[in-house]
């Protein structure tokens, strides 16, 4: 079974970016209050991420839903692997879990 | 059923928790995206509950999603969960 052309892209934007996050709106300008909060902790990491604006990609938008069974944005994957939306990632964040999970899998950081 | 009342009841009957709570946050994303006339879009549960002992916090949304399937097929837009085993701390 071949996949269809926006599961393909979903995989070269995951495969493209060891940190890859679907929202709403852009890094500098979010559009949704939970694809904000998840900026706002990569920032304060200083991790660097790439980023894909669902709501000007309809296709995107349905696709990262079933790609990865999970049925709300955002999303964010790290090294290809889905690691959660917005409460997964806060909850991470504020217990340290988050600082660890980007050492272990080698994410650069810059200081901020 | 108001769809408040139909998370809390499917969430009660699948997972037994010994606390369960769910809030319509709708009003407060209204004029947002998935904001609809007549809200019922955004809601926030907590929930804690044996089955999800030993769970990831992945598998614990995951299993929270799939039991409101139908939630989401319907116009439910956002949920905020807090997923917990009854012997972790808050």
């Amino acid at each position: 079974m071949t996949d269809s052309p926006t599961v393909e892209r979903i995989k070269q934007h995951v495969s493209g970016n060891d940190v890859m996050l679907f929202m709403k709106g852009t890094p500098v300008f979010p559009q949704c209050g939970f694809s904000a909060a998840v900026v706002q902790i990569l920032n304060h990491m200083g991790v660097k991420f790439g980023s894909t604006d669902v709501l000007v990609d309809p296709e995107i938008r349905q696709g990262v839903k079933e790609f990865s069974n999970w049925p709300t944005v955002p999303q964010l994957y790290v090294k290809g692997e889905f690691v959660g939306g917005c409460d997964i990632l806060r909850e991470m964040f504020e217990t340290g879990e988050l600082e660890e999970f980007f050492n272990q899998a080698g994410i650069e950081r810059e200081a901020v | 059923m108001k769809r408040l009342e139909r998370i809390r009841l499917a969430l009660d009957e699948a997972l037994s928790p010994v606390e369960l709570e769910v809030i319509d946050e709708s009003h407060l994303h209204a004029g947002h995206s998935g904001a609809r006339e007549g809200g019922e879009t955004h809601y926030r549960v907590v929930v804690i509950s044996a089955a999800f002992v030993e769970k990831s916090r992945v598998a614990r949304e995951r299993l929270v999603h799939a039991l409101l399937a139908e939630e989401f097929a319907s116009g439910l837009h956002a949920l905020s969960i807090k997923a917990r085993a009854p012997n972790e701390q808050p």
